[in-house]
């Protein structure tokens, strides 16, 4: 207890390192994001709630630990993250989730849980269980006599997540495929009435998420660290990004996903390193106890 | 098949009470499959009958077995000091302390679990559908971290219980009757559950909560009370369990989120959901396979869990029960239009 205070003081006392603990947690937070906005896209689109979507983050991140491991540049690693995640995604798109999509959401649930237990065992079974990490060659810049660090690394991650997720808009609004799956996630029987292939764009949407959420991953190896085990986490901050943020909004998942990374960042620092993955669980609680108390104003239950 | 009902549990008891002595290198192996059938009956009250799928339900395994260390520890010493030393082997438990702590642990795991349950249910009960699975998947691995990071009880660490103080082999008969006692108790308490208007009343919420809530059901009563039920007899496993194995940690033993709580959830998908004896045959199926075949996959054995989960779900979700309930619809007492009359009527 007396540390937690004793934390806190500190905060007060050097204003600064408000200022990286801000800045931390808006990094991570675009991350967070972006793995968020894929989860937005399958579950508006094709109604499924992905849990496995934090072991794609984390097999992202495998991908590129890996290649950088054979002399690759580590930058190299997020186009090759989006591509072999893409092929993830595929299969386990057409083997498992178009059987699913009609069905209730639970069961939807309980077989993304299922996907998501095989892909971390394999990745553990494959890497091993050890935290990894890419070093690379950058400096840091220093700001306010050492208080806040920068490294250029980070920063470099965060503008590949932005680039994506700009690319990724765009092609959401001006693409033939993109106008075809926002079509579908408004209403799949009309767009099929209307001659678009639904089960190819169900496919292309769920092969889309994983990609970029592989993406993010081969930029949080770089970041910060992996580990077969910590998939669920992810999962959940997207859960709790998407849940306070709705779907179908793009500018709330984004603010979302830096809002959860910057209070992660002050819970970790203010009750310690130990907390985290609690952290990121009670917030999710949090979110869906706000959002239930809104729900029952109205007389409605969040479905 | 009414005539036959009566010797059939009547030799069904009989066998349970032998099973040990029959089979006596199997003593553990029979009470971990009698807590998988605790677990799996719990799971399905609100699983199968009332239609809330929770994923978080190993929630009142953990807090069972720390409330019932604490309990069974705090009635002869410090719990404090007792963790602080692992357990150290300078402490001893004489025999009133060891089984009253059993006993007390168990009573008091039970209740404070039911006690949770309510609290919790207050909270998540207001979630509908794979909100409520992802709340409750959340609130057990919340505790599972918060406990791991909690001096008092070990920590990281977990706790020490005290050991059976006789012969270790009768330690064993020991557990596997408190397991199968628990487990009688419960398909009894279950089997008239279902029958009674609490159990039409579930199963009117699992099919429509509007409509249900319109007839006059207190729908949050309901929930709440059969979430308190299960989590009671969860709690009580979990309590044994403590006991059982010694040792035990928080994420990996107590608050084991991917193993327990997710058997739990395929054992009854596996047996057929919302019926009396599907969370029982899916448990034993699934104990047995699962013991069957995981030494020899070398590693492997998680990830053909993961494919197990998904194939039951995808493939074989209306589980074992529920394909004997269409292919034998006269075992279940449902009364199939004869041939003839189909003939008839489409002659008609």
């Amino acid at each position: 207890m007396d540390k937690i205070i004793g934390n806190f003081g500190l905060l007060l006392e050097f204003p600064v390192v408000n200022i990286k603990i801000l800045l931390d947690g808006l990094m991570i937070g675009a991350l967070f994001a972006l793995a968020a906005y894929g989860l937005a896209l399958v579950w508006g689109v094709m109604n499924v709630k992905n849990l496995a979507q934090g072991d794609f983050v984390i097999a992202g991140g495998y991908v590129a630990w890996w290649l950088h491991g054979f002399g690759m540049p580590a930058l190299f690693g997020v186009p090759a993250a989006f591509v072999v995640l893409w092929v993830v995604g595929y299969v386990c798109y057409r083997l498992i989730i178009t059987r699913v999509i009609e069905r209730d959401l639970f069961t939807s649930l309980l077989a993304t849980f299922g996907i998501a237990i095989m892909m971390a065992q394999i990745l553990n079974l494959l890497f091993g269980s050890d935290t990894q990490s890419i070093k690379l060659p950058y400096e840091t810049l220093y700001f306010f006599d050492g208080f806040v660090d920068v490294p250029i690394a980070k920063l470099i991650g965060v503008c590949m997540a932005a680039s994506l997720a700009t690319a990724v808009v765009l092609f959401m609004k001006f693409s033939r495929m993109g106008q075809a799956i926002r079509a579908t996630s408004q209403d799949a029987r009309a767009a099929r009435v209307l001659g678009i292939d639904t089960e190819k764009v169900y496919s292309f949407t769920f092969s889309l998420n994983a990609a970029i959420c592989g993406a993010a991953g081969a930029i949080i190896v770089m970041v910060w660290l992996i580990q077969p085990f910590y998939g669920i986490t992810y999962a959940v901050r997207s859960f709790v990004v998407v849940t306070a943020a709705g779907l179908g909004n793009l500018p709330g998942v984004i603010a979302a996903g830096l809002g959860i990374g910057v209070l992660e960042q002050y819970g970790s620092h203010i009750f310690g390193i130990g907390y985290q993955q609690a952290i990121a669980v009670l917030l999710l609680l949090l979110v869906l106890v706000v959002r239930m108390l809104q729900q029952r104003r109205s007389r409605q239950a969040l479905k | 098949m009414k005539y036959l009902k009566i010797p059939f549990y009547l030799a069904l008891m009989a066998f349970i009470v032998a099973a040990p002595f029959l089979f006596p290198a199997f003593k553990t192996q029979l009470a971990t499959l009698w807590l998988m059938i605790i677990v799996a009956l719990t799971w399905d009250m609100t699983g199968g009958q009332m239609g809330y799928n929770s994923l978080g339900n190993i929630f009142f395994y953990g807090t069972g077995m720390y409330v019932c260390a604490i309990v069974g520890i705090g009635i002869a010493f410090n719990v404090g000091e007792y963790t602080n030393a692992s357990g150290g082997g300078i402490y001893t438990f004489t025999d009133a302390q060891y089984f009253g702590g059993v006993l007390l642990g168990c009573l008091a795991a039970g209740l404070f679990c039911s006690l949770m349950a309510v609290l919790v249910g207050f909270i998540t009960f207001g979630l509908r559908g794979p909100y409520f699975a992802i709340g409750t998947l959340g609130v057990a691995i919340a505790a599972g971290e918060l406990v791991s990071n909690w001096e008092w009880v070990g920590a990281g660490q977990g706790i020490a219980m005290p050991v059976y103080p006789y012969d270790l082999e009768t330690g064993k008969v020991f557990f596997y009757f408190l397991f199968a006692g628990t487990g009688v108790v419960l398909f009894v308490f279950l089997s008239w559950l279902y029958r009674t208007r609490f159990g039409a009343a579930i199963n009117a919420i699992r099919d429509d909560e509007e409509k249900a809530e319109a007839m006059g059901i207190h729908t949050l009563r309901y929930k709440l009370t059969a979430w308190a039920l299960s989590a009671f007899f969860v709690g009580v496993a979990g309590a044994i369990s403590a006991y059982q194995l010694i040792h035990f940690e928080p994420l990996e033993t107590a608050y084991q989120t991917i193993n327990l709580g997710i058997f739990m959830v395929v054992c009854v998908l596996l047996g057929g959901k919302g019926t009396l004896w599907g969370p029982v045959v899916g448990a034993i199926v699934f104990h047995v396979f699962k013991e069957v075949t995981w030494n020899y996959l070398l590693g492997w054995q998680w990830v053909a869990l993961g494919a197990l989960i998904v194939v039951t779900v995808v493939f074989f979700q209306d589980g074992i029960m529920g394909w004997l309930r269409v292919k034998k619809p006269e075992w279940f007492g449902i009364r199939v239009e004869t041939s003839s009359n189909d003939a008839t009527g489409a002659a008609r």
